[in-house]
């Protein structure tokens, strides 16, 4: 029987596995930040205990920091308290920090890929959901709470039950305007946002494959929105090319052994899956969500379903979705007046997110009645664009380039939106409060995003691009 | 280092049937700025427990004098979203022992077993029964045994077993984490490394 790529990876990093007790799996890479570390740094230090191996260690800070100004110190209080804690933290234990000012700081899942951290065939941790973004370089990468950010501080290792394995195969031809990001929001409107609850999920198929590294790391991204512990994608030509040269890439020869490891990475083709799903690309709209978890999302031209569509014991939830996000049944989204426009976060925020942007919305401006935010995932994401002239495309829209962070994904920072507003956004999670208190998200991609700031209404982007094309 | 020891409970209940909880619900980003474990209980559900000005909301369960209890009983698909473990400990410092539901997100089951506090799986079936009974009593005492592994209501007998890891199970009827079992074996943690 062959193996899935997943369990390649896996027993490749297991020190010790016993029955009854979970394995004891050896972590490659350990990413933190500054929101879910302090607690795990003071936990070694009652047990009197040193960070086992802080050369596998990378912080950085991106959850609460400001994305403007940020060479002023943070002027919320809580804020650069923990920043602060983080910069004590990391030199007390001997963990290198890329904090605010360090031109590597960004959000922890755009900083690992960029630098070549995040390779083929590791595995990887951190004290955030959106851990998963790192396994679309073929790796096995998962979030975690604090307690096992100090386990993995103390000892380099998880103790971890192996996961199930689920395949979700994608193929055929995207429409045009649909990408990586539809792709994903229609997963999860299909299977729901606990549809790969206790799996580890592969992407495959023609249509995943010829994604950019980009286009794979935001669908590896909200693998944790159906539930799922993380997703992966065989590393091929496209994963080398991407890692090759990097900052901490292997180099010379190292290079070489590795690049031959990384092409034994893949399913074998009588691998066993415990589950195993296929979509069609054709049949994939730009999506758009209308309620409060990711899994309520729906073609933009369709219309939000009917509360008796649901069963009886579901109906109660439903309808304070319905009521949060200030809709009612069958309501078509499209048309709907909004209020701001958030592109960033680690789901959406490296340079192609904002070179398709900056692509789509030249020569256009936005709406009177919205706000925009692009948020770059990076500060090298940050000089990059501005290197490539797509601030100024961007201010000449109205669309102002800030500073790396999380920034409105999770509304730590100043980045809030108000109470009762609406947002497009390119962020992962449409959750009551994400935003800010009382803000109401429509998670969407990049470009459906930009096409919703120039009208000022939810819009279907495939509109735009036909005129665009009779011109 | 210890933690909590846990084997058994009867205790009244605080029900909230609703579906997908998730963390951001639980403990808001906002109040995620603390560097030490205690304190999150009082921004537990902060936003369906508070109005903006910050007065208690009286249709919320928390607020209501009649629920009360160690046990929380939450619609299915509890502890969805983002990894904090903010969350396991807001619920715990709050004052619940064990949270019930009839399913959990992976990650939020491990925070709370890592903090003493006790996720019980039960049927849709037996969920949809506590909440009934709650509802015509909200007195009712439930009894959650971790040793035999089994929920019981208590005034009706109805029963149902759950399962848990019985690492996990050990580690909480003992009161030891993790990071002591895994510095128990660090010498095949380095032997490991040394296999490059
Ligand atoms: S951008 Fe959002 S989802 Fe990503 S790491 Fe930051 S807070 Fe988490």
């Amino acid at each position: 029987m062959g193996q899935t790529l997943f369990d390649k990876i896996w027993d490749a990093h297991v020190v010790s596995s016993n029955e009854g007790f979970p394995d004891i799996l050896y972590i490659d890479t350990h990413f933190i930040h500054e929101v879910t570390s302090p607690q795990a740094f003071d936990g070694l230090r009652l047990r009197g205990l040193p960070v086992f191996r802080p050369q596998q260690t990378v912080a950085t800070a991106d959850h609460n920091v400001p994305t403007w100004d940020q060479h002023l110190p943070i002027k919320e209080e809580l804020s650069r308290y923990q920043v602060d804690m983080l910069t004590k933290n990391c030199a007390e234990f001997g963990i290198e920090l890329y904090g605010l000012g360090h031109p590597f700081q960004g959000i922890v899942h755009v900083i690992g890929p960029e630098l070549g951290i995040t390779r083929p065939g590791s595995t990887y941790v951190c004290g955030d959901s959106h851990t998963s973004t790192h396994g679309a370089f073929g790796a096995i990468a998962f979030g975690i709470g604090t307690s096992q950010v100090e386990q993995v501080m103390a000892t380099q290792c998880l103790l971890q039950s192996r996961p199930k394995r689920m395949k979700i195969e994608v193929n055929g031809k995207l429409q045009k305007g649909v990408g990586a990001k539809d792709i994903i929001l229609y997963i999860i409107a299909q299977i729901s946002a606990a549809g790969g609850t206790g799996y580890a999920v592969e992407y495959a198929g023609d249509t995943i494959r010829s994604l950019s590294m980009e286009g794979r790391m935001t669908i590896c991204n909200m693998s944790i929105e159906m539930g799922a512990r993380c997703g992966l994608i065989a590393p091929d030509e496209t994963t080398i090319n991407y890692v090759k040269g990097r900052e901490f890439a292997p180099k010379g020869e190292e290079w070489d052994k590795a690049v031959a490891y990384w092409q034994t990475l893949y399913s074998d083709e009588d691998a066993d899956f415990d589950s195993v799903l296929s979509f069609k690309a054709e049949d994939i709209e730009p999506m758009i969500t209308y309620g409060t978890n990711p899994g309520m999302g729906i073609g933009v031209t369709q219309h939000v379903p009917e509360t008796a569509s649901f069963e009886q014991k579901e109906q109660g939830s439903y309808k304070k979705a319905l009521n949060y996000m200030g809709l009612h049944d069958d309501q078509q989204l499209l048309g709907k007046p909004i209020d701001y426009v958030f592109i960033g976060s680690c789901t959406n925020s490296r340079i192609e997110d904002l070179r398709e942007v900056a692509q789509f919305v030249k020569g256009k401006h936005k709406a009177d009645n919205v706000i925009v935010w692009v948020v770059p995932g990076s500060k090298q994401v940050q000089e990059q664009a501005i290197r490539e002239g797509l601030d100024k495309i961007f201010d000449a829209a109205g669309f102002p380039l800030r500073e790396p962070g999380c920034s409105a994904c999770l509304g730590m920072n100043e980045d809030k939106i108000p109470a009762g507003k609406y947002c497009v956004s390119t962020s992962n999670r449409n959750f009551e409060g994400r935003q800010g208190p009382n803000s109401r998200t429509f998670l969407a991609s990049p470009l459906t995003a930009a096409a919703s700031a120039i009208t000022g209404v939810v819009t279907d982007i495939r509109e735009f691009l036909k005129e665009e094309e009779l011109v | 280092m210890s933690t909590k020891i846990f084997k058994h409970i009867q205790t009244s209940v605080v029900p909230l049937p609703i579906e997908n909880i998730d963390t951001d619900q639980i403990i808001p980003a906002r109040f995620l700025k603390a560097t030490t474990r205690e304190g999150f209980g009082n921004n537990l559900f902060r936003d369906w427990r508070f109005d903006n000005d910050g007065n208690p909301k009286e249709d919320f369960v928390l607020n209501e004098p009649k629920y009360s209890g160690k046990i929380l009983v939450a619609g299915k698909n509890f502890g969805c979203g983002s990894s904090r473990e903010h969350a396991a400990w807001a619920i715990a410092d709050y004052g619940f022992d064990a949270v019930v539901s009839s399913f959990f997100a992976d990650i939020f089951k491990g925070n709370a077993l890592n903090n003493g506090l006790l996720p019980v799986q039960v049927s849709d079936d037996f969920l949809k029964r506590i909440f009934e009974v709650v509802d015509a009593d909200p007195h009712t005492v439930i009894e959650i045994d971790l040793v035999d592994q089994f929920i019981k209501i208590v005034a009706t007998g109805e029963q149902e077993s759950f399962e848990v890891n019985p690492y996990k199970k050990a580690c909480m009827t003992n009161g030891y984490d993790d990071i002591d079992y895994i510095l128990s074996k660090k010498e095949l943690v380095v032997e490991f490394e040394g296999r490059g």
